[in-house]
């Protein structure tokens, strides 16, 4: 409970910290909104060109694209800024952070929560809702669980990708922006139908990575559709289950990194 | 209750070797250190730049895990209980702030109190308390970007006492301070640690910390201790003695010996001399000289510990 009070106290100082800087938030959280609406737009202009795409139709696409934006923008809202990192390790400033009675990833994410992406969050609800209703759902108890669960399962794999290339930063300071290959990249591969990709990148990012179960496999489990690609229906189902290991492997990773920092001199 | 048991922290580094070929290399950072430091000690902890200082300090404080050898700080050992003892422990990053950049100092303070789960009269008592030693009212409520680095750093030293820590680890805590806000620095740090409630650890360049605050003296090289004891300890061992400077009427006579000094420098055809005080304690020399010449003026000059360490580093 005291513990739960104190990363209040972080947020609030956060907000109170930002409330210095009105007008750039404003200008943030408008900026932020930007990219999310241009996912959305990129979509509609591909479905110009072409009924199908992948076999799936403009509104199960956009399915797919609102549960990857709901799941992944709240996943970047939460954890997201985990990315400074590699600011912290390789200025030392995780020192100030390790002295607290308190762990070190939720202190980094609620000193530092990026409350600009709000709006951006709630237009990723948005889409994927109205995806939800243009695409007159055949709606069964199981069904409307997963349609909560899924963009969830979504946020906590993206959160696990975040933290787990973060981590990176630990052993190899100039990480740069390759995670960003693994989180932006993975969220631009669920926006879209996985039939569009070529076998061998199907392969390794939908199945062995698991970005296939992010958004896919719920989509068509939710439109009532069997998978083209040949998994059973109740994959569809038990997909959301895919963010447990990878929670389980960014933990892991994180805790090993943590034992590798090592700060910088004085 | 602090306690180090051949301490160890090896960083690897890469190295250069040809043109593209990196070659891995292990660099002892500290190379077992073994101490002991009791409850309401003073300890200043000095060395050159990268003697391993601030990695044994962060060893300490659960921010860097040992490579080897023990650590505990009240029975905890530092990596894994970090959160438990932090509790305990108060640090000062003279480099690095633990301040909230854009919040009025006096923010911070109220987020510290529940970051610590403080209640609120304890810490009342101890702000106030802090406010009175170390002047902080004037800037209470300016955003701590707009403070002065001595203000800042009056503001770290109550952030990392708000909690009521045992013992107080800092890290270069006068460093950049002007001489006013250094002497502000050191009397609160004395004053604390006068009462006897909190072990004083610290690393600093400036001896003159040392000599105000600290009773016991580490000095580290190399990531190894090459000197524990006081400051006079440390004269002893290197021979380092107060002098005499005379201002005399007319030149001492030629083979002049004045018992338990030796003639070390004599100036001003004769008319400055300067004795090192080997055995003789200053009243002797001076009643010696009195009774044997005609004395002007004279002044005795007290070692300087800069110049120690400068030798003590350059041997070691």
């Amino acid at each position: 409970m005291g513990e739960l009070r104190a990363y209040a106290a972080l947020l609030g100082g956060k907000a109170r910290s930002m409330a210095s800087y009105r007008t750039s938030f404003a200008i943030e959280l408008l900026s932020n909104l930007g990219s999310t609406v241009l996912d959305v737009v990129t979509v509609f202009v591909l479905y110009r060109a072409t009924a199908r795409v992948g076999g799936f139709t403009l509104a199960e696409s956009l399915l797919m694209t609102g549960l990857t934006a709901a799941g992944f923008v709240l996943a970047d809202l939460v954890v997201g800024n985990i990315d400074d990192l590699k600011r912290y390790v390789r200025a030392g400033t995780l020192d100030t952070v390790l002295i607290r009675p308190l762990r070190v990833l939720p202190q980094l994410i609620f000193m530092d929560l990026p409350l600009r992406k709000l709006l951006r969050l709630a237009f990723g609800i948005f889409v994927y809702v109205a995806a939800l209703v243009v695409n007159h759902v055949h709606w069964t108890p199981t069904r409307l669980t997963l349609a909560v669960v899924a963009p969830i399962g979504a946020a906590v794999f993206f959160g696990a990708i975040f933290v787990l290339t973060a981590s990176l930063a630990f052993w190899w300071v100039e990480s740069g922006e390759m995670g960003a290959a693994f989180t932006y990249g993975g969220r631009d591969f669920t926006s879209y139908p996985i039939t569009i990709y070529s076998d061998w990148f199907r392969g390794v990012f939908a199945y062995a990575l698991g970005f296939g179960l992010v958004s896919y496999q719920p989509a068509l489990a939710l439109l009532d559709r069997a998978d083209p690609l040949g998994l059973p229906a109740w994959a569809g189902y038990a997909a959301p289950l895919v963010s447990v290991p990878a929670v389980a492997i960014a933990a892991l990773v994180w805790r090993i990194g943590i034992r590798h920092y090592r700060s910088t001199g004085s | 209750m602090i306690r180090m048991q051949d301490l160890r922290k090896d960083f690897t580094v890469r190295v250069k070797a040809g043109r593209l070929r990196r070659e891995k290399r292990t660099v002892p950072a500290v190379d077992g250190v073994s101490l002991t430091i009791e409850p309401g000690e003073m300890v200043g902890y000095i060395g050159p730049n990268g003697a391993g200082k601030s990695t044994t300090l962060k060893m300490l404080t659960g921010v860097l895990a040992p490579t080897s050898g023990e650590v505990s700080v009240f029975g905890l050992t530092p990596v894994p209980q970090r959160t438990r003892l932090a509790l305990r422990i108060g640090v000062v990053f003279g480099q690095r702030s633990q301040l909230w950049w854009d919040l009025p100092l006096r923010e911070s303070f109220r987020l510290l109190r529940h970051i610590y789960r403080v209640p609120a009269a304890e810490h009342e008592a101890r702000l106030r308390r802090c406010r009175d030693l170390l002047d902080l009212d004037a800037f209470l409520d300016t955003p701590v970007r707009q403070l002065s680095l001595g203000q800042r750093m009056r503001g770290e030293l109550t952030a990392a006492l708000l909690h009521g820590p045992g013992v107080l680890f800092l890290d270069e805590p006068t460093i950049g301070l002007d001489v006013v806000s250094k002497q502000a620095v050191r009397s609160f740090l004395a004053e604390l640690g006068a009462t006897g409630d909190v072990t004083l650890v610290l690393t600093t360049h400036d001896l003159a910390d040392i000599e105000r605050l600290c009773h016991r003296l580490v000095v580290i090289d190399h990531g190894r201790v090459v000197h524990d004891g006081t400051i006079d300890a440390l004269h002893a061992r290197y021979g380092s003695r107060r002098s005499l400077v005379v201002d005399l009427d007319r030149p001492l006579a030629s083979g002049f010996a004045l018992p338990g000094a030796t003639l070390v420098a004599a100036e001003a055809e004769g008319h400055r001399v300067t004795f090192a005080l080997d055995s003789a304690s200053a009243g002797e020399a001076v009643a010696a000289l009195v009774a044997a010449a005609s004395v002007r003026d004279l002044s005795v000059v007290e070692p300087d510990i800069e110049d120690v360490v400068a030798r003590l580093y350059a041997s070691a």
